[in-house]
């Protein structure tokens, strides 16, 4: 009895609002119980190759969200009146100039960032997670869930790209976002040669290789599906 | 539900648009990617002689680099046989462009330092890294011999490690003292891997990054001898 009336209590979300539980969940869910990386294991590729310091990872998820999140809203405003025989080309065309579109903006205004990230904001064009959602949720959606749907996928990616560059960063060199924290020189904050304490310590080599990133992201999923037992066995 | 005749006018109708919008972005933004480019470039050929401005190029702002481009630095366009074209702007020459022209029709441009202590002359190289070009800027005091500074850069080399040329500046430093000359006979310097033998020729490779290290010692051995020409008429 107490329990049914406590949830008669809850507020109802209003039906077609725009800011409904719905729609919060579009952007909520991708973060952790949808994960475009750790659950859909989806742009694994970038993930390895990005995530060596975080300043390209962020401004590399950064420009995922918001490729994900235009090309969901222009797909879906197209949806209609796509022919389904070249679908995947259109996507593909709305992708492309997106991407584009992020990089001539890039160059513009963040030329140092560009010129480290070039290839990879290119490769944002055949990352999986893009057109997996123009495919998924934006040809059967509303414009305005799909641009969400995008940004919360873009988000969920961009997380987790951002975790793992901190941690290769500063466990391969002692820095984070290029300030040098530990280290054995006199550049670091804190030094580590000129400490008793701390003069074993050595940076990892091996955070700094691609192969780093592929054992954290499965780090990454094992602690979230020990944690969530619902996951078990989806993927 | 389409017929063909939908199909055909809808990837038209397509490709048009977004051409369109493109090129109206492309040509928005030019004037900003321009001036970035020839910012960053300016940036680029004084990031190898820092040491003797006294001021790291890359927290200049761009008055301050033009300023200082503009009192201290000469430019001089050098033909493949080494003799300097007059009215030409040094910096209007792209090594991108160069290298793709016949060998004995390339240009170079040759940037000089007019510092307290001499002249520092700035050479232009362009190589192959291990995915993209890269390209560096060797800075020789006026003995001809000594390296006393250097920059580089890159286009798409690994971050982390082929970037690291650029991003971790104890590979640029490490050139500095080295000399290009052995009793007189050209040399270059070389980046090589597991110990350096030969201290006053040889620097250490990054680890990691075995192609992008030989293709800086490639780049310099093929880059720094077509200055040769002109610093010997010099020595004159």
């Amino acid at each position: 009895m107490a329990e049914s009336a406590i949830k008669t209590t809850v507020p109802l979300a209003p039906k077609e609002g725009w800011w409904g539980r719905k729609e919060r969940s579009l952007i909520t869910d991708p973060l952790h119980m949808d994960n475009p990386i750790t659950v859909q294991v989806l742009g694994v590729c970038s993930a390895l190759a990005v995530t060596t310091l975080v300043k390209p990872a962020l401004i590399m998820g950064i420009s995922v969200v918001a490729v994900t999140g235009f090309s969901n809203l222009v797909i879906s405003s197209l949806r209609n009146g796509i022919p389904k025989q070249i679908r995947m080309i259109v996507q593909l065309v709305v992708i492309a100039a997106l991407v584009t579109i992020v990089e001539l903006f890039l160059k513009a205004f963040s030329y140092d960032v560009w010129k480290q990230l070039s290839v990879f904001i290119g490769l944002i064009i055949t990352n999986c997670i893009v057109m997996g959602r123009l495919e998924a949720y934006a040809m059967a959606n509303k414009p305005w869930k799909s641009f969400l749907d995008g940004i919360g996928n873009g988000l969920g990616y961009a997380w987790i790209l951002v975790a793992i560059s901190a941690i290769r960063e500063f466990f391969g060199r002692g820095a984070l976002m290029g300030y040098k924290i530990v280290g054995p020189s006199s550049d670091f904050l804190i030094n580590t040669k000129s400490s008793a304490l701390l003069s074993w310590y050595q940076p990892n080599g091996l955070m700094v290789l691609p192969a780093a990133a592929m054992f954290l992201i499965g780090t990454i999923i094992w602690i979230q599906r020990s944690r969530e037992a619902k996951l078990v066995d989806i993927s | 539900m389409f017929n063909n005749r939908y199909i055909l006018i809808y990837t038209v109708v397509m490709a048009l648009v977004t051409s369109v919008a493109l090129a109206f972005v492309v040509n928005g933004l030019k004037p900003l990617h321009d001036s970035n480019e020839a910012f960053f470039k300016k940036k680029d050929i004084l990031g190898s002689i820092q040491d003797q401005i006294g001021v790291n190029p890359s927290k200049m702002k761009l008055e301050e680099i033009n300023k200082l481009f503009e009192e201290k630095v000469d430019k001089i366009a050098l033909d493949a046989s080494g003799n300097p074209i007059n009215g030409l702007d040094a910096e209007s020459i792209d090594l991108a462009v160069e290298e793709k022209k016949p060998a004995e029709k390339r240009r170079y441009p040759l940037f000089i330092y007019k510092g307290e202590k001499g002249n520092i002359y700035l050479m232009s190289v362009r190589g192959n890294g291990l995915w993209d070009k890269i390209w560096g800027y060797i800075a020789l005091s006026d003995d001809f011999n000594t390296v006393v500074g250097a920059s580089f850069g890159h286009l798409a080399e690994t971050p982390g490690l082929g970037a690291e040329i650029k991003d971790n500046a104890n590979f640029p430093n490490s050139f500095k003292g080295k000399q290009i000359l052995k009793d007189g006979n050209f040399v270059s310097i070389e980046v090589i891997k597991g110990g350096v033998k030969d201290v006053a020729h040889q620097v250490d490779a990054i680890s990691g990054a075995t192609i992008t290290s030989t293709g800086v010692s490639n780049m310099l051995n093929n880059g720094i001898v077509v200055y040769l020409p002109y610093f010997e008429s010099l020595k004159k």
